[in-house]
């Protein structure tokens, strides 16, 4: 893991960076509010403008999300999603659009799965990059090797604790981008007052020098993305997503285009706050 | 707590026992589990740290617990001489305290001023309040919804001890959820709250940080067995395993010693082919609450629901050291059924006058089946984990 992937996500953040314009991630959890949703949901955002999509990959017990994505999860598996499927929807999504999309998920899927065979799936679906959150950078680990066999991007993890020699060591193992957990806390968090965390990403980013630097978690609207990407090169839109995908679903009485518009047009009102 | 034995010597540095445990854990706890491992190397070399520790075992928990010989139970299983490591006689009524014990010390020796903790029947989550009482520190016990109602006594235990009971209200309610649950609560409070886990469960360091404060169950054993049997070391130990704690304080000790067999008796519930909580007789390798070990889950590896009349045994999910010792062949599992447990507990009330806990039964179940195939000069030690106050009217509805 000595040289930095070069990807679609790679490339992407990169030409953004070089016209000044600062990145939008969305969220979104594979297989919600059912099955037959998220290939539609999925058009919907990258219409909308997004810079790359994270398909989640649910997991029964997400020790890392709040309720809005716990929720989700529950929904989804209920659905009856699978990782065969997510990886379809990724297959089917990344052969329209050249928008980079990661899987982001658990390690316990991706081990039943087969580490290597999950990798190797996720490489020739078209998949650029992975985050698990609860799987920590170490170039020793089966996850690491196995996404550098395939060249797919491991995106890693810094959160207000990391100390700095190891931001260096995250920086070093981490590719496609830095994931900045804007507070200590869960998805969907309260992040309270933006300057201790504006001042916090600035100092990741002085530090880091191999990745751009994206922030995530607590992230809602175009003001708090106005505001992050001050700070940073991007930032990462879920909770809020997932809640508006939501209440689209559970009200009956809108139409599915309808449905479809509301997401698309949340999607670009956030990315008009990555236009400074 | 002791220093490892001289040639058992996990986890390795990385947290690993074998292929097993590790660390599998949001990046915002890294920071906190390696000053938490740090602490704990320390306080174990650290006299002062040891005598307080050694001291509240003492005048606190009660500390030696007596190692009681069964004389009417060994006369009925007809083998060995039996005798039953009485942790049912600690402080609060379970062997949980000597760990509570061990890390709220270690909490106060960081500077943390909040405490969490998850619980499932709620001993852990007792243990813990009381603790918290005795040193005056912010409790707050996540319990899962479903597991307020079945064990109300024990909430109203915790809340007369000053701690706060949050009900965890997602997926199955029970001991899974609310560990998931204090997971998020120390990812959001990580600066000044200590997260006490009741099991050798979880991120390392804590399955060896837990078994440590545990130990002092087989180390007791060797000292009254040399005192009443002329030997420190018996030919069987069994003890129960949900996460397992107590089965792994009293293996530890005696693990250097092949002669020892040691077994490890899970709960098969309804049945192996019903629901069950057997998670190494049945599970595969998986992670879940931090570390890699056996996980009770389907195909896609997402987490089953466990079920067990021991709302103590009820987690689909079991030490990583337990994973290694059953993969390295040192201990063997059994399982025992809800019925066979029932079985455990009205043996050892009519035999010996002991109520034990339901958890313990399940040892009882596999002791019964072991015992009548032992000689009569073998010497069998059964940890009586916990007492069955707790489980009254759970044993009254089943009987």
């Amino acid at each position: 893991m000595t040289s930095i992937t070069e990807s679609r996500l790679t490339s992407r953040l990169g030409a953004l960076a070089e016209r000044g314009e600062k990145a939008l991630g969305m969220f979104v959890t594979s297989g919600f509010p059912d099955l037959d949703a998220t290939s539609d949901v999925l058009r919907a955002i990258d219409a909308g403008g997004a810079d790359f999509i994270e398909l989640g990959m649910p997991f029964s017990d997400p020790l890392a999300e709040g309720v809005p994505i716990q929720r989700s999860s529950a929904r989804a598996l209920a659905a009856g999603v699978t990782m065969e499927r997510t990886l379809a929807y990724a297959r089917a999504f990344t052969q329209d659009s050249e928008t980079p999309l990661l899987l982001m998920g658990y390690g316990n899927p991706v081990m039943q799965y087969g580490i290597s065979n999950f990798f190797r799936d996720a490489r020739s679906s078209g998949v650029q990059g992975v985050i698990l959150p609860d799987v920590l950078p170490d170039p020793d680990s089966p996850f690491f090797r196995a996404a550098s066999e395939y060249g797919v991007n491991t995106v890693c993890l810094v959160s207000p604790t990391t100390p700095d020699a190891r931001l260096d060591f995250i920086d070093e193992l981490s590719s496609g981008f830095v994931y900045a957990v804007s507070v200590t806390g869960v998805t969907g968090t309260d992040k309270g007052d933006a300057d201790p965390i504006l001042a916090y990403l600035r100092h990741v980013k002085e530090r880091i020098s191999r990745n751009p630097l994206l922030v995530g978690f607590g992230i809602r609207s175009a003001d708090d993305v106005r505001s992050m990407v001050s700070a940073a090169d991007g930032a990462i839109v879920g909770s809020a997503l997932v809640d508006l995908v939501g209440a689209c679903w559970d009200n009956d009485a809108m139409p599915r285009d309808e449905k479809l518009a509301t997401i698309e047009n949340f999607v670009r009102e956030l990315k008009s706050g990555t236009r400074v | 707590m002791t220093e490892s034995t001289a040639t058992y010597a996990l986890p390795d540095v990385r947290g690993y026992f074998g292929d097993f445990g590790g660390s599998f854990v949001p990046e915002i706890l890294v920071p906190a589990l390696e000053e938490l491992t740090a602490a704990f190397e320390e306080a174990k070399h650290d006299p002062s740290f040891q005598a307080q520790y050694h001291g509240l075992l003492r005048d606190y928990v009660g500390r030696p617990t007596a190692l009681t010989f069964a004389e009417r139970l060994s006369e009925h299983l007809g083998g060995g001489r039996i005798y039953l490591k009485r942790e049912d006689l600690c402080h609060t009524g379970a062997h949980k305290i000597n760990n509570a014990i061990g890390q709220i010390l270690l909490a106060r020796r960081m500077g943390k001023t909040r405490i969490i903790a998850e619980t499932g029947a709620g001993q852990h989550g007792v243990a813990t309040a009381t603790v918290c009482a005795r040193f005056g520190m912010e409790c707050i016990v996540y319990m899962g919804a479903e597991d307020i109602e079945r064990q109300k006594l024990n909430v109203h235990r915790m809340q007369l001890l000053g701690a706060e009971v949050r009900p965890a209200t997602s997926g199955s309610q029970t001991l899974k959820d609310a560990t998931n649950e204090a997971i998020r609560d120390w990812v959001t409070n990580v600066r000044d709250t200590f997260y006490i886990i009741g099991s050798v469960v979880g991120p390392h360091p804590y399955p060896a940080m837990v078994r440590d404060f545990h130990t002092i169950i087989g180390r007791e054993v060797k000292e009254a067995l040399e005192a009443k049997e002329g030997r420190s070391d018996p030919d069987i130990l069994i003890a129960c395993v949900g996460g397992g704690s107590n089965a792994i304080g009293l293996f530890h000790p005696f693990l250097d010693n092949p002669s020892v067999r040691c077994i490890g008796v899970e709960a098969s519930g309804e049945g192996l082919d019903g629901r069950h909580a057997a998670t190494l007789t049945l599970g595969r390798p998986g992670i879940l609450h931090g570390a890699l070990s056996y996980l009770l889950q389907d195909s896609e590896g997402q987490v089953d629901l466990a079920h067990s009349i021991s709302a103590g045994l009820d987690y689909p999910g079991v030490g990583p050291e337990h994973a290694w010792l059953k993969q390295s062949g040192r201990v063997e599992y059994l399982s025992a059924t809800d019925d066979e447990a029932m079985f455990g507990v009205k043996l050892l009330s009519e035999t010996e006058g002991i109520i034990p806990a339901l958890e313990t039964a399940h040892a009882i179940a596999g002791l019964a089946r072991i015992a009548p195939d032992t000689a009569a000069d073998q010497l069998i030690v059964l940890n009586c984990s916990g007492r069955g106050d707790k489980d009254m009217q759970t044993i009254a509805g089943a009987l």
